[in-house]
């Protein structure tokens, strides 16, 4: 298909299966904390308006959950299916991690997940709350197992290879390997900031429509609260977390920031904008301030870093990609910073359920989180390139003899497919956050799920609200 | 070390199938009957009686594929990559049912129907495609240096096929006779007549592949046919007859649970009538659960989570089961 290579085929379907998947995820993690606390503060305060979100939200929650586990089914079966020889050398190290995710997260998840949407009244509200906070540590202990395994295959330590396979030497120096920290960190505050972002851009776009109830403007402060707080942090960490690839994977860094060779004695400029040129070994039109480089990635005014030509051609990652993915990134996030603090100066006049510019540029921030995401996701793993395990197997080395046409043809299933059901699936949780939280639901409530008394005949007909069963 | 690694994960995974293939088999089967029921109510009575549980119950599948990744690194990478378009139109099965299950509840009155038949062809393409992977598991991979050294399409043949249908078959069994257990009245009245003929046909789907498989397959037989084996093996014949017997006997009494325990059992005993035929191999025909065993700092150290976690998730599941107990009624509580 477009004379791509069989290798290059698996890689596209690998990298778009994964990114498809990788937006539930995120969301499930966020979304499970959220209802966690909003379940919490009910109990606590007993204000009916966070019972009201947690219904509203875990409607949606539910959606994305399901399309969650069902994509990420897929994840768990292409190691094998597209990447046979990766699986057999390495197969060693990413299994048990694998399997303590599905051991100690998937089946956490899915086992108080029943009980978290369908028991309200099969259950009391102490165990009820229960199985919110099980269902949302089950999330963060899955991000912890398979990014420790991610970061394993980044920067990978505690192994030998032994008769041409890997064998763990050391258990705790595979899992906490170099990145891993930072990577974890990273990875779950992205997923709290991208869903920090959806809820405030649902509540944003209520309020637009002239909606101010007071589930609305909740959801919109604590959505905002969470972004000032959180951005901020997530640049910090971020800085940490590009150290520390400059430490272990120098070649990505240089990619990233289209830096091909030191003069010397010379600081290394931060290049703004620049198209890399993988061929000529430059990056053209570049706009670019002196010192900054070496600020940001030494914390000095005339460090140095790597420049891609001290790397054969053949260990050099795709600049031309990275830098761009990595840009996108980074302008997202001090756009969600500036957010978070534009919020906080509407707060203080009182303004920030009613500025109208406001409340546009928060709806069309949604989706930024989710974006900064993929591309920072992007920027890692095309980063790493051309290794799977950094350093120690080649990805032309990882990937199953099948051939190009059928890979072709896989793709143009999972593309048609997932655009299909997925994209049905996201409208689907569009519309449910264009409905909007439903204000004291409690006579519904105590019928909606009770043993099935008679339904009183004042109740709403059907499919007033095709979300609520009847 | 005393303990045998291999063995011992051989059984742990054998465990997280049989688990999958009875929990995961009630909710596809309920699927597969869905061409059967016609009324709107009746449909939305059988996708509650699993909602709560179908996430848990696909989870053993992916307890399957980590766990062969982990213990038997090369038997994943081996079985995988030959059943490549199985397995793949399995998870396309999987991702279609599995959101129907959602999205026929979130979605309006003209875009229903799409979302039934949605579930129901996924149930039967996902069903279909794992009996399929089991009939070419049973027919063996050609390997060489350690790789798959077949074709695309070795998969297909005419036993893999029948292995399809008989799954379908076996499926069916189970959700028909999880729904006499959990439903009542007309719905309750409709699966104990679907039931008969459906314990019927896997009776004779049972039968069938016990005759191919020791005629397609010399060493099966010579499995089979050899003492003391042939002790081991003499009872399970005889209990899949008493097995359907009583499931016969019990639908045409008013009985709620015991057609389902029964279809379990009899499931129980396909299934290890299976495995016994192809020990200790897990890559048939050739390769043992030894020569595929990751090393034992890999399944030891799994072995540790595995054993402890285990335990733990069959409690929590037994509650969540517990929680939602009794028969589902008509309209009750979708979230």
């Amino acid at each position: 298909m477009f004379g791509l290579t069989a290798l290059e085929l698996a890689r596209i379907q690998f990298g778009f299966t994964v990114s498809f998947h990788i937006i539930f995820p995120a969301i499930t993690i966020g979304l499970a904390s959220y209802l966690a606390v909003l379940e919490g503060l009910w109990l606590w305060k007993m204000d009916e308006v966070y019972r009201d979100l947690y219904d509203f939200w875990s409607k949606i929650f539910a959606v994305n959950f399901a399309m969650g586990v069902v994509s990420g089914l897929v994840m768990a079966y292409q190691f094998g299916t597209n990447w046979s020889y990766f699986s057999a050398f390495a197969g060693s190290i990413t299994g048990p991690l694998l399997t303590y995710e599905v051991l100690t997260a998937f089946f956490l998840e899915a086992g108080f997940l029943g009980v978290m949407l369908f028991g309200w009244n099969k259950v009391g509200p102490g165990l009820h709350f229960f199985a919110t906070v099980m269902v949302a540590t089950g999330t963060l202990i899955s991000a912890t197992w398979i990014l420790a395994s991610n970061s394993w295959m980044q920067t990978p330590q505690g192994f030998e290879i032994i008769d041409g396979r890997i064998v763990p030497v050391d258990w705790l120096k595979v899992i906490f390997n170099p990145s891993f920290p930072y990577r974890l960190v990273h990875m779950t505050i992205a997923a709290y900031l991208a869903t920090a972002l959806f809820v405030g851009a649902a509540g944003a776009w209520h309020l637009l429509r002239g909606r101010a109830t007071p589930a609305v403007r909740t959801m919109m402060s604590m959505a905002m609260w969470m972004v000032l707080v959180v951005a901020p942090i997530q640049i910090a960490v971020g800085d940490q977390h590009g150290l520390n690839t400059l430490e272990y994977q120098p070649a990505k860094i240089a990619a990233v920031e289209g830096h091909w060779e030191n003069a010397p004695g010379e600081s290394v400029p931060l290049i703004i904008f620049g198209l890399p040129d993988m061929k000529a070994e430059t990056t053209r039109a570049a706009v670019q301030i002196p010192y900054l480089g070496s600020l940001i990635l030494t914390h000095s005014l005339h460090g140095q870093i790597p420049g891609l030509k001290q790397f054969v051609p053949g260990d050099r990652p795709n600049s031309a990609i990275v830098f761009w993915t990595f840009r996108v990134m980074v302008g997202l996030g001090f756009l969600m910073l500036f957010l978070g603090l534009w919020s906080l100066w509407l707060r203080a006049h009182n303004a920030l359920f009613v500025s109208r510019p406001f409340l546009r540029f928060t709806t069309l921030m949604g989706p930024s989180g989710l974006i900064a995401l993929l591309a920072g996701w992007l920027t890692t793993e095309i980063g790493r390139q051309p290794w799977v395990v950094y350093g120690v197997m080649r990805t032309d080395h990882a990937v199953s003899n099948h051939s190009a046409l059928a890979l072709s043809t896989t793709l143009i299933v999972f593309i048609v497919m997932y655009s299909a059901v997925f994209g049905t699936g996201i409208s689907y949780m569009l519309k449910m956050v264009a409905k909007g939280p439903t204000q004291g639901k409690e006579a519904e409530r105590a019928i909606g799920q009770a043993e099935r008394p008679a339904r009183p005949l004042s109740a709403a007909p059907d499919n007033i609200d095709p979300t609520v069963r009847q | 070390m005393g303990i045998d690694l291999p063995l011992l994960w051989a059984i742990i995974i054998a465990f997280g199938l049989m688990m999958y293939v009875v929990m995961d088999g009630f909710d596809l089967g309920i699927g597969i009957l869905f061409p059967f029921v016609r009324e709107r109510e009746d449909r939305d009575t059988m996708v509650n009686s699993v909602a709560p549980v179908w996430d848990g119950n696909e989870t053993w599948l992916a307890l399957g594929g980590a766990a062969l990744l982990a213990a038997f690194p090369l038997a994943y990478s081996v079985i995988l990559s030959a059943l490549y378009l199985p397995i793949l139109l399995m998870l396309a099965g999987l991702i279609w049912r599995g959101v129907a299950f959602e999205f026929r509840f979130k979605s309006d009155e003209t875009h229903r129907p799409f979302w039934d038949k949605a579930f129901a062809w996924g149930s039967y393409i996902a069903t279909f495609s794992q009996g399929v992977a089991l009939g070419a598991f049973i027919n063996g991979f050609e390997v060489k240096d350690r790789a798959y050294a077949g074709g695309l399409f070795d998969w297909l043949t005419p036993f893999s096929v029948f292995t399809g249908l008989g799954l379908l078959v076996a499926y069916a069994l189970l959700g028909a006779t999880w729904l006499v257990m959990k439903t009542e009245g007309a719905l309750q009245h409709r699966m104990r007549e679907v039931s008969r003929p459906v314990t019927i046909s896997l009776l004779l789907a049972i039968v069938i592949v016990s005759l191919w498989t020791p005629y397609a397959h010399a060493e099966v037989a010579a499995r089979w046919f050899s003492l003391p084996n042939l002790f081991f093996f003499a009872p399970v014949p005889v209990l899949v007859v008493l097995a359907t017997g009583a499931i016969l006997r019990t639908l045409s009494r008013d009985s709620n649970a015991a057609p389902f325990l029964l279809a379990l059992l009899l499931l129980f005993l396909g299934y290890t009538g299976l495995a016994i035929s192809l020990w200790p191999n897990i890559i048939p025909p050739g390769i043992s659960i030894w020569d595929a065993a990751a090393p034992p700092q890999t399944m030891g150290f799994t072995l540790v989570g595995a054993l402890f976690v285990i335990p733990i998730i069959l409690a929590y599941t037994a509650w969540s089961y517990y929680v939602f107990r009794g028969k589902v009624r008509t309209g009750e509580g979708y979230h």
